[in-house]
């Protein structure tokens, strides 16, 4: 890769997610033509060889999803890309990598659905299929950027826990970060922090090898196949050895460690920003949810994906006229940010409200009332007819002038 | 060659995880012989074993990985060969073996086959073909013979088979061939030239589920199936010599193609140096835990 001077550079979200990839050290890609993640794909097979890497597009997104898995299996990063129909596809091979602990990054850039949709039409109506869309109870780590740098810094977030975790981690963009041109600073490279696998710490044939002994982390180190540990993996329930088993009690713990493991790193992995006033960043200014009633009249709004750029536009506007307005993004939506919706639930109390703008039907919006209870109430404003939620709609929405 | 005696028997057990027996196949099964022809050839071509990599789907056939000595991956169903792809891409010094059955390969994992094909990537497919679904209990598969009996075609089986290995040849393997459990030293001749074939190479191993095909087809033993493979399977060579008439309830036996063409991961690597990238530059495949 050539190296960045530290200027301006005009990027789409897709190549911004293709060469944060490189960045993170992914160097196998697999994936189906789809619109509208196609870019990703045809510039890493671009940019792939160049740095000793290798990109192929297999027969279908079933096909791309196993060969991912297999060459992480080998020792590589590796990525794919998608969309809607794709992800629904790739589902089941999603589950292999959860169940063995293979790590591996699935791009979803989401469009409108159900089934074909419209495709090219920006959505959000993939959250909960990236949290549940194969079957079982697995792990999963889901982010989701809302311009064009942040693409680039997540994909190498989720390339990184993926990595150290052991556990698909997906990127959920949306059509319009995926397709926006931005003016992005890229790090540079030296200073981008890249995360591998835990490596055994026994040699290849030691008799004491467990592969799926888990560390004090609870993430098994990884052997990379062909350097002699000759083990075995499954996506049946399975034993420290790998091996296939049938006790119930056992299964259980499996599942449970494979959550516990996520679980574990929860403060670390839920990332959200705040944007009140002229403040921004990933705390709440100080002093903001003291006092009795100071909820009263008071919006906070959760919003994520282009989405939230609407709503911080919205957000800004009505603060500048004086109204009592804040935005929560939430930039981790697996594991779901409840600590973080319960802030903005304190910030509410007493007589405000939280209002979720998401491009579904509430799939956020009930992740925050369970989050929440009953400590404020929780609406929700949702599109679904492929067109991004504009400023203007959120701030009708807040003012409650909507439709009058 | 290594001996088939005593002596040869305790070299093959050195390659198989004898810790996970007794095995889960049936008493009369042929996927055991299928097996240790595999472990025949890759012992005669002197393998390391650290650098072969078995890969499986769902089914009988597929718990193989599990008894084999390797690094091996149980896989989804129908998907080993679309996994041993990335492996195979990944690191291409590996000696990637795809072990497979009937429907994995041909119905639900049909379109990873025929694109592998195409594909000429160097990975050596070998399908345990028992005309079955074992595993779920006697469904039909696409190599279940026209008019057979199975516990979904209660009536008789009323579509045709595939012959896989025509398929194989016409999506362009470079390397075919089919044997039987019936002759298993002819078999691992086939799986060795196989695994020294350069680019993509498929097996058709046929054998036999006496438990859920034969005893619903009055074929009920092992030895049974054995001898229906004994009287049907014709060389290949004699097979040429031979009317349609002849070869009508035949199957051929024999290597049905063995060309050169070029690989697909030595055609990535001229893509790779294309490129402009150097070895040594940047590590393309760090070590885990660089």
């Amino acid at each position: 890769m050539p190296r960045r001077a530290d200027r301006p550079v005009l990027l789409q979200g897709n190549e911004a997610c293709a060469r944060g990839a490189v960045t993170a050290g992914v160097r196998f890609f697999a994936g189906y033509p789809i619109t509208p993640s196609s870019e990703i794909a045809e510039i890493l097979a671009r940019l792939l060889p160049q740095v000793g890497g290798k990109f192929i597009q297999m027969e279908d997104e079933i096909a791309s999803m196993a060969a991912v898995i297999g060459a992480s299996l080998a020792g590589r990063k590796a990525m794919t890309a998608t969309s809607g129909p794709g992800f629904s596809l790739k589902q089941e091979n999603i589950g292999y990598a959860a169940m063995a602990e293979v790590p591996c990054v699935i791009v979803n850039v989401q469009r409108a659905g159900p089934s074909t949709g419209l495709p090219t039409s920006p959505a959000q109506g993939d959250v909960m299929q990236a949290r549940w869309g194969t079957h079982g109870d697995h792990p999963v780590v889901v982010m989701c950027p809302s311009s064009v740098k942040e693409t680039y810094d997540l994909v190498i977030e989720c390339v990184n826990w993926s990595e150290v975790l052991r556990v698909p981690a997906v990127l959920l963009m949306d059509e319009v970060v995926a397709h926006m041109r931005e003016n992005v600073v890229l790090p540079r490279e030296e200073d981008v922090v890249i995360w591998d696998r835990p490596a055994p710490d026994l040699p290849p044939g030691h008799p004491d090898f467990l592969p799926y002994r888990p560390g004090p982390d609870d993430v098994p180190p990884m052997a990379r196949f062909g350097d002699g540990y000759r083990y075995h993996v499954t996506g049946l329930h399975h034993d420290e050895r790998g091996y296939p088993l049938h006790q119930g009690s056992k299964a259980e713990e499996l599942v449970r460690r494979l959550h516990r493991k996520v679980e574990r790193r929860r403060r670390e992995l839920t990332k959200v920003e705040w944007t009140v006033g002229e403040h921004s960043g990933p705390a709440l200014p100080e002093g903001l949810a003291e006092g009795r009633g100071r909820g009263a009249g008071r919006t906070v709004v959760v919003a994520y994906g282009a989405v939230a750029r609407s709503a911080e536009e919205a957000c800004r506007g009505l603060a500048a006229e004086g109204r009592d307005v804040a935005l929560l993004r939430l930039v981790t939506l697996w594991p779901f940010p409840d600590e973080a919706c319960r802030l903005a639930a304190g910030l509410a109390a007493g007589g405000g409200e939280i209002l979720v703008v998401e491009m579904n039907l509430g799939q956020v919006a009930r992740e925050v009332e369970r989050a929440v209870g009953a400590r404020c109430p929780v609406r929700h404003y949702g599109r679904v007819d492929g067109e991004l939620i504009t400023p203007a709609e959120i701030a009708a929405e807040i003012t409650g002038q909507r439709g009058s | 060659m290594a001996p088939e005696d005593g002596s040869g028997r305790t070299d093959v057990l050195s390659y198989l995880r004898v810790d996970r027996f007794p095995h889960l196949w049936c008493p009369g099964c042929g996927h055991g012989i299928v097996l240790g022809a595999l472990v025949r050839a890759i012992m005669r071509l002197e393998l390391d074993p650290r650098r072969v990599v078995v890969v499986s789907g769902i089914g009988c056939a597929a718990r193989a990985a599990g008894y084999l000595n390797f690094d091996g991956v149980h896989t989804t169903h129908g998907r080993a060969i679309a996994f041993a792809s990335g492996i195979k891409l990944a690191r291409p010094e590996l000696e990637v073996i795809v072990i497979t059955g009937d429907g994995d390969l041909a119905a639900i994992g049909g379109n990873h086959f025929v694109h592998a094909c195409r594909r000429n990537m160097g990975i050596t497919v070998v399908c345990f073909n028992n005309s079955i679904y074992g595993m779920t209990s006697g469904q039909y598969s696409p190599m279940t013979p026209y008019h057979a009996m199975a516990t979904t075609a209660p009536y008789g089986h009323i579509e045709r088979p595939f012959d896989l290995c025509a398929l194989a040849a016409g999506c362009g393997a470079t390397y075919v061939a089919r044997g039987a459990a019936y002759f298993p030293a002819r078999l691992a001749d086939y799986i060795a030239g196989g695994l020294r074939h350069k680019g993509f190479a498929f097996i058709e191993a046929v054998t036999q589920c006496p438990t859920y095909f034969g005893r619903r087809n009055k074929m009920p033993r092992g030895v049974d199936l054995l001898r229906w493979q004994k009287e049907r399977a014709v060389p290949v060579e004699r097979a040429a010599r031979m009317t349609p008439e002849e070869l009508e309830g035949k199957f051929t036996v024999g290597v049905f193609r063995d060309t050169e063409e070029l690989e697909y991961t030595e055609e990535y690597d001229r893509i790779i140096a294309l490129a402009g990238y150097r070895e040594g530059g940047e590590s393309g495949c760090p070590a885990p835990g660089r």
